[in-house]
């Protein structure tokens, strides 16, 4: 790293709410990893959350952060970044706070490709509330609204924000945190809605019920069960069963939304010019 | 006087708007440079009129994926430094409580029309009600603070929203901006005040050093408003719904905790004077008074002219401010009345307050109309000759 990590973070506001082994930590260190490779200026960085686990993260960086309500923090980005597009917008997220009450709006911002990155911290389960089971909660699982184990059908969020339109669309794990970190600076990097899905662990209230006893055995779960799609592309479907890929999943170059509200403008002021 | 667009010194053409329309063109004149909605009725309009005129005048528009976006697309915006609003109805103004109650802790400017229609939930989507004046003031949850202004004509539509982003910069509260259906969509003819003498408030911003900046410190500023930096612009702070410090970090500290919900209430205590809008028409010799707002304050004009032509000496006090609800005005006027008629598109709700404020020196009566129409002026002539 070309600067230290306590150079981004409000170390004045630690110790961290996060219990022991949280995978989110990993997250964060990867994103300001990140942001320190990219030699992004503090000024210009501006991250935005809802409310959850993951959502406390910016309250520990040095930058303008917003921890807004739950769900929403796409939309109030969406505000930021249309009225200051030289920003680089981030929101941060738990996979409750993103697939459920704020799916809406990750599709919308997805499908509109207006430039914020977007990183789901992804623990599949509700942690702030003790472990309710979220849209990410794996078929069969254990949880406190789940206790005969879970019946839904989890998304796949990057596929889910692919096909809703996005530029970039990768998957990481807090194990892969130097894979991860990288898949985040190109995530920033892209002009377009970028969205990186971690996966990251909760050993209080996700391994607890679910047979998993600590940090580590989630963070050998992740080692175990992800898949670059290079060696996916050599396993049968049997084999594939219960994986998951890591690395870039799609990318693909659209027109980015404020791009685009320039030529409005423009559109706007030749009228008023004709009309003048 | 407010809205007295006749007294105005710089006066433009005279031209034919819609209610609606003056909401958009008043907004511009007051310097929003963001607008997020999401189509509903009766208030449309107001985002297609937005939609044309926002990219001309260096700003932008965008029609955002629900009504719970476009008010958090509108706090972010504003967060920048933008002038920023949202309009909707009914149905999307219920959806919006939760982010207003995070712009009022937060104390982020914005502005939220509602241009209310038959309710509860779809009602009559097309026609006019004056029944969401309680959620105007209640409608999120926690004690919290929030100015409504309620427009009587197109004209003092131009006027008053300029008032409502004014209050809203100055105090750093979300305003609410109340019109009615018939107001929303009437059209009228209007001259508007020249928009360069207009009287523009800007939100106070930091002088200090970025690292000396502490975000919610009241005594930065003049002890009841914290200036307010732009995001972006190096001050790199933290803002949250949570309840915070003068640093803006959350707190569960008693004493702060309390400290913070008292100043944000307090704020509307302390601007009460200079944010409350009334008008009175015949009231020093009345000795019966309506009390009204919105298109019912038209009517209200009509039935004292009339009930003064047969002898009866009937006064107007139009709100223009509902809350902080001008009890002073409505106090000193029931010392001097048999009672105080109030009109309401709804089933009677700020006739309470008005009740409340009248501490028993007259009679207040209720007059209510939900059939999906405006009140009309025999309607109330009807009581004054009763009173």
């Amino acid at each position: 790293m070309a600067k230290p990590i306590t150079y981004y973070l409000r170390e004045d506001k630690m110790p961290h709410i996060w219990c022991e082994g949280c995978g989110h930590g990993i997250v964060l260190g990867a994103f300001i990893r990140a942001v320190d490779s990219l030699g992004l200026d503090k000024n210009n960085v501006c991250v935005v959350s809802g409310i959850g686990c993951a959502s406390r993260a910016p309250g520990y960086l040095d930058f303008d952060t917003l921890h807004t309500t739950h769900g929403r923090a796409l939309a109030f980005a969406t505000g930021i970044k249309m009225m200051k597009p030289h920003l680089n917008v981030i929101v941060l997220a738990g996979d409750g706070d993103l697939a459920a009450i704020g799916g809406n709006h990750l599709i919308h911002a997805a499908r509109r490709n207006i430039g914020i990155t977007t990183i789901c911290f992804n623990n599949s389960i509700y942690g702030m509330t003790s472990g309710q089971y979220s849209p990410m909660t794996p078929t069969g699982r254990m949880a406190t609204t789940a206790p005969y184990g879970h019946i839904e059908e989890p998304f796949d969020l990057c596929d889910l924000v692919f096909a809703a339109g996005a530029s970039f669309v990768a998957r990481g794990t807090a194990y892969h945190a130097r894979p991860l970190s990288r898949l985040i600076a190109k995530a920033i990097s892209t002009d377009g809605f970028a969205f990186v899905e971690a996966v990251s662990q909760c050993p209080t209230y996700f391994g607890r019920r679910n047979r998993m006893r600590n940090a580590l055995v989630m963070l050998d779960w992740q080692k175990e069960h992800a898949v670059t799609k290079q060696a996916a592309s050599r396993l049968s479907p049997d084999e594939m069963e219960g994986k998951f890929i890591i690395g870039e999943i799609g990318t693909r170059t659209r027109p980015e939304y404020t791009k685009r509200y320039d030529a409005i403008i423009e559109a706007a002021s030749k009228e008023t010019d004709k009309s003048v | 006087m407010l809205g007295e667009v006749a007294e105005m010194k710089n006066k433009t053409k005279a031209r034919l708007m819609q209610g609606n329309e003056a909401c958009a063109e008043g907004a511009i004149a007051a310097g929003l440079r963001f607008f997020a909605g999401y189509p509903i009725t009766p208030s449309t309009e107001i985002a297609e009129k937005l939609a044309e005129l926002l990219p001309k005048a260096g700003g932008k528009f965008i029609q955002m994926e629900d009504e719970i976006a476009s008010i958090s697309a509108v706090i972010g915006a504003s967060l920048t430094g933008a002038k920023s609003m949202t309009a909707t109805s009914g149905p999307g103004f219920s959806l919006k409580q939760e982010s207003i109650g995070f712009a009022a802790i937060a104390e982020i400017p914005c502005v939220i029309v509602d241009v209310m229609r038959v309710g509860p939930s779809t009602g009559v989507p097309t026609a006019p009600s004056q029944a969401d004046v309680m959620q105007a003031r209640w409608g999120t949850h926690g004690d919290h603070p929030v100015v409504v202004l309620c427009p009587t004509s197109v004209a003092e539509t131009y006027t008053l929203i300029i008032e409502a982003f004014n209050i809203s910069e100055r105090w750093r509260i979300p305003v609410v901006f109340l019109m009615d259906e018939v107001i929303g969509h009437m059209r009228e003819k209007v001259v508007l005040p020249d928009p360069h003498g207009l009287k523009i408030v800007e939100r106070l911003r930091p002088t200090c050093k970025p690292e000396d900046y502490l975000p919610f410190d009241a005594d930065a500023g003049d002890g009841v408003v914290p200036p307010m930096a732009d995001f972006g612009t190096g001050f790199r702070y933290h803002l949250t719904g949570l309840t915070h410090d003068k640093t803006g970090f959350p707190t569960t500290k008693r004493p702060e905790v309390d400290a913070l919900i008292r100043r944000l209430s307090g704020k509307v205590d302390t601007a009460k004077e200079e944010v409350t809008f009334v008008h009175e028409v015949m009231i020093e010799d009345a000795d019966v008074a309506v009390f009204a707002y919105g298109i019912t304050a038209r009517a209200g004009a009509r039935a004292i002219r009339d009930a003064r032509a047969m002898g009866i000496r009937a006064g107007l006090l139009t709100a223009k401010t509902l809350w902080p609800f001008p009890e002073e005005h409505v106090e000193r006027i029931a010392g001097n009345v048999r009672g105080i008629i109030v009109p309401e598109m709804n089933m009677g709700q700020l006739v309470c307050e008005v009740e409340r404020a009248a501490k028993g020196k007259t009679k207040v009566i209720s007059l209510t109309r939900v059939d999906a129409e405006p009140i009309s002026p025999d309607q109330i002539l009807a009581l004054l000759k009763e009173v």
